[in-house]
């Protein structure tokens, strides 16, 4: 396939992964941000070809594993109500509330969709005028742009019956925690594409420059990700600090403009809930004031909810990179895929997911 | 932004939903949880050694005659999608089952559960794709049954077929019989089913030309039977795809197979389509393909059989039966990595992004 197959090329892999051979002389600590690019080492194995001292910890980038228990308590709720119709991505179906998911929502009669863009339950609120349209809008900076398009559409068609439920969050202040706590050992980022692809890297020098930490632009394929490692390792070898970029064919300095102001015509910043790792100052996103009349928290009132989680898993360390899965006792026990104790394991960019399927 | 830091200490997960109270879709994916599902609740009330064989077909012997006897209930929306249709399925889903024991499928019988309104025309249409898809199998539909159910109750009609065929003597065709160094055979490109079902839905918003691969295989089964005496597990890759149907035969055999990821057939159209919506198309459903272990010696014999007839022309040796570890499936990445194959947990979801 054109555009994936030259990026999957086992020589050209190989080649990155000599050079980075060649370069490296100390241990160093990197993490990948993004659930997909935790995917994307385990199913190619990247990690077995890297030399031993370099250690890939995996970070917060899953949407489905940090949106926090209360919205998903909240969203089951608004899904049970007779007269809505709830849209989802596919991977939220999984993802565990308080007491059950989408699935057995659904399973009870609750009128659950999975839909592929925002934009196609835009599609179902105009076809179902004596329904409420809700989407479960959740993710980074990435699924951003179509959720919000999804309410300027509504807007403009005149929709009084779509609605979305924001759970919204944002890279660079979750990179900011991890990297202030006194327990961080990451030494390099490599920058997640898809949401430097809307959102650009000028958000990051600051954050590389204060915490004195090198950053390379990554995409998803092998030969991307092993692109992304060399620059980072390089960096820190030479003991340079900046941004680099290793996914130029689809990433830019300044991003996407349009579809940045896009998205602050709809949202503005606030805080956020990380489920598994806490509050995290202004790391989110919320419907601008203008856009109450799509905010579906405020069109249901769900009252007050009383989450309850496990206390088994420790998802929550792992998603900030001080874990690995296998460290967790009820790894690929108690907690498999189908049975997910934690929301890593549920997802498919989830880290113990990716480390499950792929048997390490 | 602030300088507050993150306080991970005492983080903590959601409890785990075990689905055991109520069926959930994923109890219909084909992988674990509808294993589970069997084992817990059909088996635990059936249990007999027959049952217990774990194929997708029974091995009977009555009165000295061997007979492999299947049965599949199909639910399908759209009821016709590009290449094929619920009654194409219902007649080559059942053929290929009992035709997996390396059997000879003879006879099927078909239940019909109608839905109120269901226009007559659209049940002929299907009744006559069953009836070409049966000549073309060779085989005969000899009993039936109807039932109408309300308005909706039903997704406006339900085909379950049973068929009945009878084994080659002296051959011992099974999910079992796999056996260290034998060859992993493929009859041709995965997930070509499950991706044009996909897109009939209208659910990949964009075009797709992309056909079912449905399709009657006793004769390719025949040709490869005829070819060697040597083939040891036959299966049909359905739902679950390649992945799950791989990891039940490493399972019942207790031996470990290893793909070769570059060998495995997957159409341009439809890796792009799994590309874009975050499936893997080991994990696709197909309709008219087939898995086979065959010792390595008698390969290439096979391998040319195979290519011989209509449905296996593009068949290809995609890996082999080794040691250890017991019951995984692992594959051999493009890049020169191994890692793990797993079945398929429950529902196939599409990623978020």
């Amino acid at each position: 396939m054109k555009y994936v197959t030259e990026y999957r090329d086992a020589t050209l892999v190989r080649g990155v992964v000599d050079e980075i051979r060649r370069v490296v002389t100390r241990p160093w600590v990197l993490m990948e941000i993004c659930g997909g690019q935790t995917h994307s080492i385990v199913r190619y194995g990247l990690d077995q070809i890297l030399p031993p001292l370099i250690e890939l910890v995996h970070g917060p980038g899953c949407p489905v594993c940090v949106t926090p228990l209360e919205l998903i308590d909240k969203a089951l709720l608004i899904a049970s109500q007779p007269d809505v119709i709830f849209c989802s991505y596919g991977d939220m179906l999984r993802v565990p509330g308080s007491d059950r998911d989408l699935f057995s929502v659904k399973a009870a009669g609750g009128q659950v969709r999975v839909v592929y863009s925002p934009l196609d339950a835009v599609e179902i609120a105009r076809q179902n005028p004596d329904k409420q349209v809700v989407f479960f809008a959740i993710g980074f900076e990435t699924t951003a742009p179509p959720n919000v398009m999804s309410v300027l559409k509504a807007r403009a068609l005149g929709l009084k019956n779509y609605s979305i439920l924001v759970s919204h969050v944002r890279v660079p202040p979750a990179m900011h925690a991890i990297l202030g706590s006194p327990d961080c050992r990451v030494q390099g980022f490599l920058l997640a594409g898809h949401v430097c692809t809307v959102m650009g890297y000028h958000e990051y020098p600051s954050l590389a420059e204060k915490y004195r930490v090198p950053m390379a632009v990554t995409g998803f394929e092998p030969l991307d990700m092993a692109q992304g490692i060399l620059y980072t390792v390089r960096m820190l070898e030479e003991g340079r600090v900046a941004v680099e970029n290793a996914y130029p064919r689809s990433v830019s300095f300044e991003g996407n403009p349009a579809a940045q102001a896009a998205i602050h015509q709809v949202f503005e910043d606030c805080d956020r809930t990380w489920r598994g790792i806490g509050m995290i100052p202004m790391s989110g996103w919320r419907l601008r004031e203008e856009f109450a009349a799509f905010d579906a928290e405020k069109r249901f009132d769900v009252g007050a909810i009383q989450t309850k989680e496990s206390p088994l898993c420790i998802a929550g360390q792992i998603l900030v990179g001080m874990k690995k899965p296998h460290d967790c006792s009820a790894f690929g026990k108690e907690c498999t895929p189908e049975h997910p104790l934690g929301a890593t394991m549920v997802s498919s960019e989830g880290a113990c997911a990716a480390y499950y399927k792929y048997g390490r | 932004m602030t300088d507050e830091t993150i306080n991970i200490e005492g983080a903590v997960c959601p409890v785990p939903l075990t689905h055991n109270e109520q069926i959930v879709l994923g109890h219909g994916s084909g992988g674990k949880m509808s294993h589970d599902l069997i084992v817990k609740t059909f088996l635990a009330a059936f249990d007999n050694p027959i049952l217990r064989t774990g194929d997708d077909a029974a091995p009977l012997e009555i009165d000295g005659a061997e007979l492999s006897v299947s049965v599949d209930s199909h639910v399908v929306t759209p009821l016709f999608f590009p290449g094929g249709d619920i009654g194409r399925l219902a007649v080559c889903g059942t053929v290929n089952d009992v035709a997996m024991l390396g059997a000879r499928p003879l006879y099927l019988t078909a239940g019909f559960i109608l839905e109120e309104g269901l226009p007559i025309e659209t049940l002929q249409r299907v009744v006559a794709s069953m009836k070409a898809a049966a000549d073309e199998a060779g085989v005969q539909i000899v009993a039936g049954d109807t039932k109408v159910v309300e308005r909706g109750k039903a997704d406006g009609l339900y085909v379950t077929t049973t068929g009945v065929g009878v084994r080659r003597a002296g051959n011992r065709v099974g999910g079992a019989e796999a056996k260290a160094g034998d060859a992993v055979l493929l009859s041709g490109p995965i997930g070509d089913h499950g991706i044009a079902v996909l897109g009939a839905r209208g659910e990949l918003g964009f075009q797709s030309e992309i056909q079912s691969d449905v399709a009657p295989l006793n004769r390719l089964i025949k040709a490869m039977l005829d070819a060697s005496p040597n083939v040891h597990v036959l299966r049909d890759p359905t739902r679950g795809g390649l992945a799950t149907t791989l990891n039940e035969i490493a399972a019942q055999s207790n031996c470990c197979i290893t793909l070769n990821e570059q060998a495995i057939p997957v159409h341009p159209a439809v890796n792009a389509a799994c590309e874009m919506l975050g499936f893997d198309p080991l994990y696709v459903a197909n309709e008219g393909k087939l898995v086979a272990l065959v010792t390595a010696e008698d390969a290439g014999r096979v391998l040319a059989a195979m290519r011989a007839t209509r449905y296996g022309e593009e068949a290809v040796l995609i890996g082999e039966v080794t040691g250890e570890p017991r019951a995984r499936v692992l594959l051999r990445t493009a890049i020169g990595t191994t890692r793990v194959v797993d079945m398929l947990a429950g529902e196939m979801l599409p990623r978020i992004c």
